[in-house]
């Protein structure tokens, strides 16, 4: 800590475990005691909010092997036996399986039309000069921060009046047409920093616009639609106001309203455990790819605010 | 690479931009013209009434309370979450203590642990996690409860959610814990970039850990502090208090209108009460609101910019 090293830890410090750890060896202890005090508490704060981000999480998972009784009567004792019918009652009963495919085919063609329309679009905006080039590009920003639900409320009547609600196909062109700001910010920035002599050589050799593109700058593009990509897949996952406004058919619900409706009606069936399956079911695919792809996830979530 | 270029960017343009202002631009539109007339979302005749929803609005008792607390949301939260996102940040990038042989500056043992498990919340939906801390939050049966129980504090069992003087902040405090890690890493990354030789010039003038934060990591992290500022009060206004306060709270938006945010009235107005244009008035005050605070966090927050 601060401009000395120490060795081996000071007593007051034997309360963070991390500090503990962290102890080098060797140079003579020489440190102000205002400073391990403060030290102290470093280390406790961050491991407090450790526990804390980890302490619902693991909850959840040990409620969701439980029975009902022992959910109410004693919130924090381990389950009696790991009831892992809790589980298969969520997923067939519950409708959970009807969720989980609804929202792979919503969040899977979404994706897929996110990042084929934003790239196109954020490649002619980044690369090409004709009027209106800027107004187009800060219509397409200005959706960033603007309130959502202030347009959904015609939104509703608009698709309603096009026959989409409560559609997949319907909710598919949403998360598009609302992902493709972020996208088109975000993707028109990583055309501009790629070399234009690549294309330039490309059209030279007879290769068209619409072939240069897709044959040369995507693939150039890849680590940016990777990042963008991963940003949308999350976003679009984990949606829960778009369809809850504009896909009120239970049988089309995606995951987060499956389990918003499921908390309601449990409530009456009094099937908290199968609930609780539920939201783990959720949660761990999720948890499961991020601590895998851990370093694309938060390069893809933080890319956006760091530009 | 001229030849058949309009044609080209006509072509590649058409379908984003059309589903853009067919889904996005034109519903905005609309929305602030609906404004302005009687139209209840039920049926499709309506008439103007020029500002008539809007004098309604300056006397309904609901949309102020909602309007005091989206504009809680908008300045508390940041403030909290920054706060506390910076702290970290500092603690797992700069605080730990100088390895001999190892560079002047380094994070704390066990740095990278932290920043994978402070950003779990971020990946995972809000409404789930509202899910599960109305579950967390519930009176007689939820962990928190249980918890004080266990610790011997029989006699604090609040009411949490059902109490109109807590439900807010229990709300509040979701909020924050689902976003910190997202900044704790955002900030991270941020820090990562200043250059070592700062800290080890203000280390040799004898500058401690607090004053190194405040003059030199704080200042230079400026620009990313204050667009996680906008980001996390834009979400603070719209998406993120929709979901949290429409599952979590009673009505949802109670107990007695203690929790109802701009938003989520809104959503009631047009959904629930048949009053689409009297929805889409408090919708453009929530515009209104949001615009304002991007624009005074841009303008207070402007500082020469520092190069390094």
């Amino acid at each position: 800590m601060k401009t000395t090293e120490t060795s081996a830890p000071v007593p007051a410090e034997s309360g963070a475990p991390v500090a503990k750890v962290g102890a080098p060896l060797g140079a003579p202890p020489k440190e102000k005691k205002e400073g391990a005090v403060l030290n102290v508490f470093s280390h406790g704060m961050l491991v407090l909010w450790a526990f804390m981000v980890v302490m619902p999480l693991l909850w959840a998972v040990m409620t969701s092997f439980k029975d009902d009784k022992s959910i109410f009567s004693s919130p924090w004792s381990l389950p009696d036996k790991l009831h892992f019918d809790n589980w298969s009652r969520a997923w067939t009963q519950a409708n959970m399986s009807d969720y989980f495919l609804n929202t792979v085919l919503v969040v899977g063609g979404s994706l897929i039309g996110t990042l084929v329309l934003g790239s196109m679009a954020a490649y002619v905006l980044a690369r090409f000069d004709f009027p209106g080039n800027r107004f187009i590009y800060y219509l397409f920003i200005g959706g960033m921060s603007f309130p959502i639900m202030l347009a959904l409320v015609p939104l509703f009547y608009v698709v309603n009046n096009m026959g989409l609600l409560n559609t997949i196909h319907g909710l598919i062109l949403v998360y598009i047409a609302y992902s493709l700001p972020f996208t088109v910010f975000f993707l028109t920035a990583f055309f501009r920093t790629l070399p234009t002599s690549v294309a330039e050589a490309a059209f030279v050799d007879g290769a068209s616009h619409s072939r240069t593109f897709f044959q040369i700058m995507l693939p150039m593009a890849k680590p940016g639609l990777i990042s963008v990509g991963i940003f949308n897949f999350l976003g679009q996952w984990n949606q829960y106001m778009l369809p809850t406004v504009l896909n009120t058919d239970e049988d089309k619900h995606v995951l987060t309203q499956g389990l918003v409706q499921l908390a309601v009606s449990q409530g009456y069936k009094g099937d908290w455990s199968g609930l609780f399956a539920g939201l783990v079911m959720a949660m761990l695919p999720v948890l499961a790819a991020y601590i895998l792809f851990q370093r694309q996830v938060v390069q893809g979530l933080t890319a956006g605010a760091l530009k | 690479m001229q030849h058949g270029k309009y044609r080209f960017v006509v072509g590649f343009l058409a379908v984003p931009l059309g589903l853009y202002a067919l889904f996005v631009v034109w519903p905005f539109i609309q929305s602030i013209y609906y404004s302005f007339t009687d139209w209840t979302g039920l049926s499709p005749e309506f008439k103007m009434v020029g500002f008539d929803n809007y004098s309604r609005m300056l006397d309904d008792d609901i949309f102020w309370k909602s309007l005091q607390h989206s504009l809680l949301f908008a300045l508390l939260l940041p403030v909290v979450t920054i706060g506390l996102a910076l702290f970290f940040a500092f603690m797992i990038n700069v605080g730990g203590r100088r390895r001999k042989g190892g560079p002047v500056i380094s994070g704390v043992r066990g740095s990278g642990f932290y920043k994978i498990v402070y950003f779990f919340p971020q990946v995972l939906s809000i409404a789930i996690v509202a899910l599960l801390f109305q579950f967390a939050y519930n009176p007689d049966s939820g962990a928190i409860n249980s918890l004080l129980r266990g610790i011997g504090l029989d006699s604090v069992q609040p009411l949490w959610l059902g109490d109109p003087n807590l439900a807010l902040w229990c709300v509040m405090a979701v909020l924050v814990w689902s976003t910190v890690g997202f900044f704790v890493v955002l900030f991270s990354a941020g820090m990562a970039s200043i250059p070592a030789d700062l800290y080890e010039a203000a280390l040799l003038d004898g500058a401690n850990r607090i004053t190194t934060f405040f003059r030199i990591t704080l200042p230079l992290l400026w620009d990313t502090v204050q667009s996680g500022w906008v980001y996390m009060g834009i979400l603070a206004l719209g998406a993120e208090s929709f979901a949290v306060v429409g599952i979590m709270t009673t009505g949802p938006g109670g107990p007695d209108y203690s929790t109802t945010v701009m938003v989520l009235y809104v959503y009631q107005k047009a959904f629930r009460d048949g009053q689409a244009a009297y929805a889409t008035t408090i919708g453009v005050a929530l515009l209104v609101v949001t615009l304002a605070f991007a624009a005074a966090v841009m303008r207070l927050g402007r500082r020469e910019r520092l190069e390094y």
